[in-house]
């Protein structure tokens, strides 16, 4: 079962009724789940069927409990070694797996593009390498290159989360959102869900695009045309340029950094106008649902795609996202880390 | 090839039992609490707690925990634990907690237990009901309380089926 981690998942029998949980035997008696994960990567959530994604959910479900205790930690990942790999700057992700890690017992350690080996001109495979020979188990690496993840995934034995690689996919993001929706809104099949922004450079909207979908939401996205890759239709995902009419109806809006450190061309011609065509408003929340939530992977630049009463208001869960992503973290961290190399 | 060892109303009888022994050990039910360990044990947990409500009147509190997370052989089981609940919704120091569980066999999910419990809190004591106890331990821990102790070789397995679980009542050798 465990010679080939990237295997897909098999539908497996659920085991039922042996009781015999303190014997050292093979079968876990709780196993009424019927999904097993076998991946020692977490690359994407395209890659990922609706059953593991929901596994995720599950698990995070359960330890989201553990960080509210006097002692918020677990021995689960005990004598495990987890390495942060970070070559783009980032406090909220990197802080957000290291308490992950921490609460489920492993040891972290954190690299950091500057001031490493990088900086010197080694190359991504060799720091890999070089990390892996000191018997770490999982990497959490952040890349601004896309599919940098899959393909240190390919080179290496240790597991690889995929933590941003470039404007690819951002999974844990995808599934704390995902959670967080879930959580607030007590399903995500019919869901109807608005993702507002820079659709082209956002690793976190087609994290999100893949999830829903998969999970039977309804997804939008809206932005200015520059900011809206051709063809994202084939995703499943209904397009709009007019904001005002895109958040009607909507059950959440997901809204998007604009992330002016990517944008080499003008994709709009300024920061004010983009906020005034785009920016959702006090006055802009008035045409949503009354009990839509906002939603933003942080960090936001307050006044432009989102005003601060709204990211301050009674509707914003965005502060709920970090806690949540904690959760969903430990539980990546704690399937990944599970699988047998 | 299976061996009834006891049925709907003998387990009923032993849940019964084992409410009237904590009660008795105890002298009362102040500080009293208990913690069903996932899954079985926190039905037999409920059905104590109803008795005990029966025969003294009082509502004990009631938790759950998942013991998954505190296994040694986490990382060597084949199949992947499914990570239940854990809710302790009250504070454990200076309590009774009696653990509740469906079988003793080894021993090393009750120590399992005892290591998450004490995260939680400093209980004054631990103590153990169990509806089966088949033997075979591999660590110094005993139960309390007993609903039936059966002898059985290591190649048996016991099973438990509970109506909330299982859709039948009975405890069964294979």
């Amino acid at each position: 079962m465990r010679e080939n981690p990237k295997r897909h998942p098999e539908v497996a029998a659920a085991t039922e009724g042996s009781q015999e949980r303190d014997s050292s035997a093979t079968v876990s008696p709780q196993n009424d789940g019927k999904v097993r994960w076998i991946r020692k990567d977490l690359l994407s959530l395209e890659e990922l069927s609706k059953e593991e994604i929901e596994l995720i959910l599950k698990t995070a479900e359960s330890f989201k409990e553990i960080s509210t205790r006097d002692v918020k930690k677990v021995p689960a990942l005990r004598g495990k070694t987890v390495a942060n790999l970070f070559f783009e700057p980032s406090t909220r992700t990197r802080t957000s797996f290291e308490v992950a890690a921490k609460r489920l017992s492993a040891d972290i350690i954190n690299f950091s593009s500057a001031g490493s080996s990088t900086s010197k001109g080694e190359s991504l495979t060799d720091t890999a390498k070089n990390i892996e020979a000191m018997n770490v188990d999982t990497i959490v690496m952040r890349h601004p290159s896309s599919g940098s993840a899959e393909y240190l995934a390919r080179s290496i034995r240790a597991g690889v989360i995929n933590a941003g690689d470039g404007i690819h996919e951002h999974p844990t993001q995808g599934l704390l959102d995902i959670f967080t929706m879930r959580e607030r809104k007590k399903k995500i099949e019919g869901l109807k869900v608005c993702l507002v922004g820079d659709i082209l450079h956002s690793r976190v909207a087609r994290s999100n695009i893949w999830g829903l979908t998969k999970l039977g939401a309804k997804v939008r996205v809206c932005g200015p045309p520059t900011l809206i890759p051709a063809k994202i239709e084939e995703l499943g995902v209904e397009v709009f340029y007019d904001v005002d009419e895109a958040v009607k109806d909507q059950d959440v809006l997901n809204i998007l950094r604009i992330q002016l450190e990517r944008q080499k061309g003008a994709f709009f011609p300024s920061i004010r106008e983009y906020a005034a065509e785009y920016g959702i408003s006090v006055e802009r929340m008035k045409k949503a649902k009354k009990d839509v939530i906002i939603m933003h992977p942080g960090p936001i630049n307050r006044g432009v795609e989102l005003a601060a009463e709204v990211a301050d208001g009674a509707q914003s869960v965005i502060l709920e996202q970090v806690t949540n992503g904690v959760a969903v973290r430990m539980a990546v961290l704690f399937h990944t880390t599970m699988v047998e190399r | 090839m299976s061996k009834l060892i006891l049925d709907a109303p003998s387990v009923e009888r032993s849940v019964i039992r084992i409410a009237h022994e904590i009660v008795e050990k105890n002298k009362s039910t102040q500080g009293l609490c208990l913690v069903g360990i996932q899954r079985r044990g926190v039905i037999l947990a409920k059905r104590l707690q109803e008795t005990i409500k029966e025969i003294s009147g009082a509502e004990v509190p009631i938790g759950v925990l998942d013991i998954n997370l505190y296994r040694d052989d986490l990382t060597k089981v084949f199949e992947q634990p499914v990570i239940h609940k854990t809710e302790i919704n009250f504070d454990l120091d200076n309590k009774i907690v009696v653990l509740v569980d469906d079988v003793l066999y080894t021993g090393r999910t009750i120590r399992c237990a005892m290591d998450a419990l004490v995260d939680f809190g400093r209980p004054k004591c631990i103590q153990l009901a169990v509806l089966i106890d088949r033997g075979h331990r591999e660590l110094p821990i005993r139960a309390d309380f007993v609903g039936k102790n059966i002898p059985t070789s290591k190649e048996e397995s016991v099973r438990v089926n509970l109506m909330e679980t299982d859709g039948k009542e009975e405890v069964v050798v294979q």
